[in-house]
């Protein structure tokens, strides 16, 4: 017979009041890395990106094949710089855009880790890290990772159109971020650290407009965001950045007029991970980025080294995602969305 | 949340919404339209000039601009253009050599049967579809009139 483990005092997320999970041993994320292409390193994160390599095939024959080497290096490069090997990760969850999620399939199909697939569209980080990081704080496992890509090529083809079709962009369409980003949360030792998340629901306030997706996501973003702060008792000011995934342009606009209706005025602390990875005057992104691989970026570069050198101490991460398919858009259905919270602080539970 | 409806999220999202910038784009798709135009004006008179005979000059005239459209689109130069000259590009015969020749450059990795050949009339298909139904359509009309 398989000996019992002795009982002993187990972490367990708390409940506070109806959708948010308090971390109460406040895992930490102790390892994080980002990959891109070219575009984004000729934006303003590069110089916090990891690996930015100018061939957008990374040196396969498809799209979609890229897309999979841009999740096997950077999980690669994540464990490196936590000296960690994918013996040690218990769980992996990982998830990107392409149709059965064939970025993540193909590119963690060597790697050994038992593993979660995830489709939440560009919300997948978010969720992903929620449930990291709760697998971690229940300690049910030691080390997990979370994972997610997306490939402007691949995507195009999938979602739009050829990519040598000379079709226009309307303003307020977005640019998929051709990027990966990986995170490692561990048992609580070093800043940052994950304490709380509020998983998100469905929200879909009738936009059927694909070439708008910000707007679709927006009030998924209000909801969840608003949500969070009444179960735990804060606003904005205790908070340093609220950095929504990938709303952009439109989608932030409206953000900030759905939660000025709820009684916060977020302006000052909020931000986009879509209207800060390119160079929103001249790259011709239109509204800015989207795509997993968006919030991943910023998140796993950025956001976290800001974190992990002080410079930003308590900040919610709240990834959007817009669920609809190209089959569903076609059927005249309007654009589902979600969005999941991840409270970072460099200061625990 | 505080219960916004459906129409009134619908007019925060319009006002939010930059609209396309008609002031640039119209007088764009006119330039670039115009121009395709005339180099096909331009082509038909040197086929004619040629000794080509008229009809058949015209015809040469479109193979000309298509082949050329297929070939820019080959070169990935055709998007670039068709981002700044927009219906300009994509209403004359060029946009639709274009429609025809991106999915074929795409759709490769899928091979030549599903691949091109399923996804070769992806985006032109409507058009020939529908052009083609119309034909008929118009062509019964004409018939039908000529009866009396």
């Amino acid at each position: 017979m398989i000996p019992i483990e002795k009982e002993g005092i187990r972490n367990m997320a708390t409940r506070i009041g109806k959708y948010t999970l308090r971390l109460d041993s406040s895992p930490s994320l102790v390892g994080y890395a980002a990959i891109a292409s070219k575009k984004e390193s000729e934006g303003p994160l590069a110089s916090y990106i990891d690996v930015l390599n100018d061939d957008p095939m990374f040196g396969q024959k498809t799209w979609e094949m890229a897309e999979s080497r841009m999740q096997q290096e950077v999980a690669e490069i994540a464990l490196r710089k936590c000296s960690l090997s994918p013996g040690d990760i218990s769980y992996l969850f990982a998830g990107d855009l392409l149709n059965q999620c064939i970025g993540s399939h193909y590119g963690m199909r060597e790697i050994g880790i038992p593993f979660l697939g995830l489709y939440g569209a560009c919300s997948t980080m978010a969720e992903g890290l929620a449930l990291s990081a709760l697998f971690v704080d229940t300690d049910i496992a030691a080390n997990t990772m979370a994972v997610t890509s997306s490939h402007f090529c691949s995507s195009e083809r999938q979602f739009r159109f050829p990519l040598a079709y000379g079709g226009q962009r309307p303003p307020t369409a977005q640019w998929t971020v051709t990027g990966a980003g990986a995170a490692i949360v561990g048992k609580n030792s070093v800043p940052p650290y994950v304490k709380a998340v509020t998983i998100g629901t469905i929200e879909d306030k009738g936009v059927k407009d694909i070439s708008n997706m910000g707007s679709a996501m927006a009030p998924a973003a209000a909801q969840t965001l608003t949500r969070y702060f009444s179960d735990t008792l804060t606003n904005e000011s205790n908070y340093d950045l609220i950095l929504t995934g990938d709303l952009a342009g439109v989608g932030s606009d409206l953000l900030l007029q759905l939660m000025r209706g709820e009684g916060y005025d977020i302006r000052k602390k909020h931000s986009d991970c879509g209207l800060m990875i390119y160079d929103m005057q001249n790259q011709g992104v239109d509204a800015g980025g989207s795509g997993c691989g968006c919030s991943a970026t910023v998140l796993c570069s950025y956001i976290l080294q800001s974190m992990r050198e002080g410079r930003l101490n308590d900040v919610l991460f709240i990834a959007t995602g817009a669920l609809m398919s190209t089959v569903s858009v076609q059927q005249g259905q309007s654009i589902p969305a979600i969005a999941h919270l991840v409270h970072l602080s460099t200061k625990p539970n | 949340m505080k219960h916004i409806t459906n129409n009134e999220y619908a007019q925060m999202v319009k006002k939010a919404s930059p609209p396309s910038n008609s002031a640039v784009s119209i007088p764009m798709a006119f330039l670039f339209g115009g121009a395709i135009c005339t180099l096909g004006e331009a082509l038909i008179n040197l086929y004619i000039h040629w000794g080509v005979e008229k009809d058949v000059a015209y015809a040469c005239g479109s193979i000309t601009l298509v082949f050329l459209s297929a070939l820019l689109t080959g070169l990935n130069v055709y998007d670039d253009l068709g981002k700044i000259g927009g219906a300009g590009t994509l209403v004359p015969i060029t946009g639709f050599a274009n429609a025809v020749a991106s999915p074929a450059l795409e759709f490769k990795t899928e091979g030549y049967i599903m691949g091109i050949g399923a996804k070769l009339f992806a985006i032109s298909g409507p058009v020939i579809v529908y052009g083609i139904s119309a034909g008929v359509i118009y062509g019964l009309i004409l018939y039908l009139f000529q009866l009396y």
